[in-house]
């Protein structure tokens, strides 16, 4: 079918690129379950009425946090390197983003055990507990996630089956991946400064 | 009826596909139309369920002291009713009608991401199967179904273990975790599509209202759905492992769920009914014959309706005892809302006025829908005064209110959009004599149903009451509100009629069987599988405006 | 005073409309919405009649499909027209709203205020009046006020279970008991009467029938009502059927969930049954408080009120009438 053209001038009509835009939707509402948990722990901070506070038995977690913001940088430079068209390097740079998160979520493995054996901290103990685990237990699962996303672009990289023009493809799970860790200074920020 | 084709049978290299092939095609189509299909019809099954539980409902309110059923089951069917309609039908149905419409508005081949469409509609099958299986379940207490009853609102402490032992909340909760999941994954497919797939020359400002209002209602739903999915995970972690983010007893706090509850519950009603204004803005304007009056504001009204309903949630608290500052504040926010609400009914008035009106059935809804969102729109405004809401709410005034909102406007709008979009789905008319016996007994029943239901509030009847006592004067107002139900059971059988008659006998439809403007009516009935042969141009708000009338384009208006 | 005599004279004005408040709030509140339904009914007739109007006058002439009319595509004048009507409508209206909600929640208590704390539970209403000594359920005693002496209750309600709500309607409007929260609310009812009420909050199975009663008296009657409730309940009765009654009482579970003030039964998981015979109602309204229907209760409340959580039980009829004998004197 054909419609009256306007004496329009030959402009070229670009959209935006569903990928990136289905990604940052998808953002979008997951920011929004995030900020229910942040609310809610917000809320019962000093609420408690007995049990382990935050005070002490909670330490800035250092080590972790660098490995997840610096997995930002490494999954970034992949990127780059595949819209550039060096795919060994963004395999590389892939597949440490992936060791860093993995070794982020060893961290938190050994902060929860420590926080149920020596400190008798669970999800029923108290509202500290209640709160401290739904949060960043919401933020792993969402670790874990992207790394199973990351993890089956690695198998096909390490098969040779990654192209530069899938460039479009990784970048959306980057973005994703990048959400991850402004969450997780959110979540720093909550539990570990302003929650103590 | 030319078919949709049946590809993978023909490529299995069969001549008539059988009935199994058939069914196979669509359990396995990713297809935007098949996939509305399965919404609407979906939707349909549980509006008939849905209509059971409030028929049997209002038998048992009929009279005073009735005992029809127990208790306990009454308390299962008004929490199934609600939650069913809502989630089930509801949302459901405009998330079909967006899939179908969408794209073939926008001129695009398909959603932008197709298999995920097919997983928004099966995961919310599946939560929907699975939240009505509770009906089949073991008893919990004192006989009667293993089904909630919480209320559709699942308000805490009662839905936490101590007060609702056993397994019906959690169906409850899980159910809806799913459903809201569907939800999200639809709404990022749709409003994607929106931004990246129109067709060239549609710029934001020339999509029909029905795409821009569906825009508007996607990204409600990714920021008002997730806050119930997210309150649904925490009362499951205090009902599966003991936390103890509702339980007052350990220092939590019952309002917190109220507060999460309604920022998602209020722009969810707005989630509901805005496509319902989207279907008058398609409907109004095509049996006037006239363009919609005033495109520009009707955009930016639905855009501050979306924005301010954000910001209205606690007027569903305002006998919680907050503040006198946060209930006056609440009572504004409210307030306001009625004013785009208003501006968008004025200029469907606008509309009509100077028009050629044709009296059709999808317009005979529409006109309805106009009249009965007028009251629903006054009794709100009455709810947003607080201290009249001290007495109104939690009370059948409330009730009444939102029937005359979910069914008044947006189940009357969803028929006029069937009758008007069927013949495109299917290539056939409904018939207009079914079609206006199908109107007036609804019309007529549904305002036999809800409208005593004001006056039984004011009259101190509670909602959620499985009987009221006899010389309160609430007898009359329940009875006649019962009778209704007759009318409205007998106005949806002649509708389904309709449905499954004009499937085989229906007159054809052809291309454009309503003389209209938008891109769905200049392509076949039913579309052919990839939609347009051609990605179309377009230059205005009416593209087929446009060829019908050379000589006087909308582009020289707009 | 007799039983009939008493029911007579708690005979409850049954019909509960907001629009017949009898009491400061309530009134305050029936102002403000006949205002609001004022505004709405001509805006109903007005908008209205032009839906109804355009359809009627633009109506399509049967027969040839004729041409198209005059597109309209819009104005700027009427559209900011009517923006504003109805933005003024709403200020002014809010300016009322506004107004009202500060004059009901924000009322200063007097100093003679009565006191009385409610808790609402699953499916009933314990009510204690803290500075006057009294524990009593469902069945709330008020003093009305004139304009010369105020006497308004003001109240506060918490909840020991579940969400409930306060309604009644002729009074006031309602306010929520929330555990772990505490919410206030007061009445001032002018006329003496007996006004009828319900939870409001759905609370589980037996939600309809936890029914309100409030009785507003004299400031004798409701002194002499006060003074009444302060007593202890009498030493073993002089009739040997209910001194019988008296040791099935304490002597099974009954005093493991009720008090009886001057016995040692001193349970708070049911109401307080010291004067059980004073009000008009069992079951928080289910049914009138006489022989047979007291009878029925303890036999089986589940027989009165499916769902309850008071068990049955299980009792003898020959202990049972005993039982209910003894019931019969805590007035």
């Amino acid at each position: 079918m054909t419609t009256i053209p306007l004496p329009q001038p030959d402009t070229p009509w670009t959209l935006p690129r569903r990928g990136p835009v289905g990604i940052l939707l998808f953002i979008l509402a997951e920011s929004s379950i995030f900020a229910v948990f942040v609310a809610a722990y917000l809320y019962y901070i000093g609420k408690s009425l007995t049990g382990p506070t935050p005070r002490e038995v909670l330490e800035f977690p250092v080590l972790m946090t660098v490995c997840l913001l610096s997995s930002s940088v490494t999954v970034h430079v992949a990127i780059r390197a595949l819209r550039r068209g060096a795919t060994a390097r963004f395999l590389g740079f892939w597949i440490a983003t992936i060791i860093l998160g993995v070794a982020f979520l060893a961290g938190t493995a050994r902060e929860w055990y420590q926080l149920i054996t020596v400190h008798h901290l669970t999800i029923r103990t108290n509202l500290f507990g209640s709160t401290y685990y739904a949060l960043v237990g919401l933020h792993a699962s969402h670790v874990i996630a992207g790394l199973v996303m990351l993890l089956i672009v690695a198998a096909f990289g390490l098969a040779g089956r990654v192209r530069p023009d899938h460039v479009e493809r990784a970048d959306v799970i980057s973005i994703y991946w990048h959400f991850v860790d402004v969450v997780w200074i959110v979540v720093v920020t909550v539990v570990y400064i302003i929650g103590r | 009826m030319t078919t949709t084709g049946f590809p993978i049978a023909a490529a299995a290299g069969k001549g008539v596909p059988s009935v199994f092939d058939r069914l196979y095609e669509w359990v396995v189509t990713v297809d935007h139309k098949r996939l509305g299909i399965m919404y609407i019809l979906f939707a349909l099954v549980f509006l008939l369920i849905g209509g059971i539980e409030a028929t049997v409902i209002r038998l048992q309110l009929a009279a005073a002291n009735n005992h029809l059923v127990s208790p306990h089951t009454f308390n299962t069917l008004f929490t199934m009713h609600g939650t069913t309609m809502v989630f089930l039908v509801g949302m459901p149905i405009l998330a079909g009608f967006a899939n179908y419409l969408v794209p073939l508005q926008i001129g695009a081949r398909d959603v932008a991401f197709p298999r995920v469409n097919a997983f928004g509609f099966w995961i919310t099958c599946f939560g929907g199967l699975l939240l009505n299986s509770s009906f089949l379940t073991a008893p919990v207490l004192f006989g009667g179904s293993g089904a909630p009853d919480v209320g559709w609102f699942g308000y805490a402490p009662l839905t936490e273990n101590a007060f609702s032992p056993g397994n019906a909340t959690d169906y409850w909760v899980v159910g809806l975790i799913l459903v809201g999941f569907g939800s999200i994954a639809g709404a990022v497919n749709i409003a994607t599509t929106i931004l990246t797939g129109r067709a060239r020359g549609m710029t934001l400002g020339r999509m029909p209202l029905f795409t821009w209002i569906t825009l508007v209602v996607q990204c409600m739903i990714l920021v008002a759905v997730s806050p119930l999915t997210a309150s649904l995970i925490l009362l499951f972690l205090d009902r599966g492992l003991g936390a103890h983010f509702f339980d007052p007893q350990a220092g939590g706090s019952a309002l917190l769920w109220q507060h999460f509850f309604w920022i998602f519950g209020h722009p969810e009603v707005y989630v509901l009914m805005l496509p319902g204004f989207g279907f008058l803005s398609e409907i109004i304007p095509v049996f006037s014959r006239k363009v919609i009056f005033g495109y520009p504001v009707m955009v930016a009204a639905t855009v501050a309706i979306g924005f301010i309903s954000i910001s209205v949630w606690a007027h569903h608290m305002f006998s919680v005892g907050m503040s006198p500052a946060a209930n006056t504040f609440f009572s504004i926010s409210t307030g306001l809302v009625a004013v785009p609400t208003g501006i968008k009914l004025f200029n469907w008035l606008a509309t009509m006025w100077g028009g050629r009106i044709q009296l059709r059935t999808p317009m005979l809804f529409a006109i309805a829908v106009l009249l009965q969102f007028l009251v629903a729109g006054i009794t709100g405004v009455m709810l947003s005064v607080a201290p009249f809401d001290w007495q109104l709410t939690d009370s059948y005034f409330v009730v009444a209110h939102f029937h005359f909102v979910l069914v008044g406007s947006l189940l009357f709008a969803i028929f006029g959009a069937v009758y008007y979009w069927y013949p495109k789905a299917v290539g056939r008319m409904l018939s207009e004599r079914l079609g206006k016996w199908h109107f007036w007994l609804f019309l007529i029943g549904f305002n036999l149903t809800f409208i005593p239901q004001h006056f039984a509030g004011m009259l101190g009847m509670p909602r959620r009451v499985y009987t009221f006592l006899p010389g309160r004067g609430l007898e009359i107002w329940n009875l006649i509100s019962s009778i209704g139900v007759a009318f409205q059971l007998a106005g949806g059988a002649c509708f389904v009629w309709n449905l499954i008659r004009a499937y085989r006998r229906g007159p054809l439809a052809g291309n454009d069987p309503w003389d209209a403007w938008t891109l769905e009516w200049a392509i076949s009935s039913p579309p052919p599988a990839y939609n347009f042969a051609e990605p179309p141009v377009v230059s205005s708000r009416r593209p087929l405006w446009d060829l019908k009338h050379p000589h006087d384009p909308d582009w020289h208006y707009e | 005073m007799s039983m009939d005599a008493t029911m007579a004279a708690q005979a409850a004005d049954t019909i509960s409309s907001i629009f017949a408040p009898v009491s400061t709030p309530a009134a305050k509140e029936a102002d403000l919405a006949r205002m609001v339904l004022w505004l709405s009914a001509v805006v109903f007739v007005v908008v209205g009649g032009l839906i109804a109007y355009s359809v009627v006058r633009y109506r399509a002439p049967a027969g040839e499909p004729g041409s198209e009319p005059p597109q309209v595509y819009g104005s700027a004048q009427v559209e900011a027209a009517w923006t504003a009507v109805p933005l003024i409508i709403i200020v002014v209206l809010m300016l009322a709203t506004g107004r009202v909600i500060h004059e009901v929640q924000a009322a200063p208590q007097p100093p003679d205020a009565v006191e009385v704390t409610v808790v609402g539970r699953q499916w009933w209403w314990e009510i204690r009046y803290p500075k006057l000594g009294v524990i009593t359920a469902n069945e709330l005693h008020v003093p009305v006020s004139d304009s010369l002496s105020r006497r308004p209750t003001f109240l506060t309600l918490e909840s020991a279970d579940v969400a409930h709500s306060f309604w009644v309607p002729r009074l006031a409007g309602k306010t929520d008991l929330i555990p772990n929260r505490t919410n206030h609310m007061w009445v001032e009812p002018h006329e003496p009467g007996t006004y009828l009420g319900a939870c409001a909050e759905y609370c589980g199975t037996q939600h309809t029938l936890m029914l309100l009663r409030v009785v507003a008296e004299t400031p004798e009657q409701f002194s002499r009502w006060v003074e009444q409730q302060r007593q202890t309940a009498a030493a073993a009765p002089a009739d040997p059927i209910a001194a019988a009654g008296r040791r099935v009482f304490l002597g099974t579970v009954c005093s493991s969930c009720h008090t009886v003030a001057g016995t040692v039964a001193k349970g708070r998981v049911g109401p307080d049954l010291t004067h059980l015979m004073s009000r008009a109602t069992i079951g928080a309204g289910v049914a009138p408080n006489i022989r047979e229907h007291l009878r029925d209760w303890v036999r089986n409340p589940d027989n009165l009120k499916r769902g309850v959580l008071m068990p049955a039980m299980q009792i003898d009829d020959k202990y049972l009438d005993q039982l209910v004998e003894y019931l019969l004197t805590l007035r």
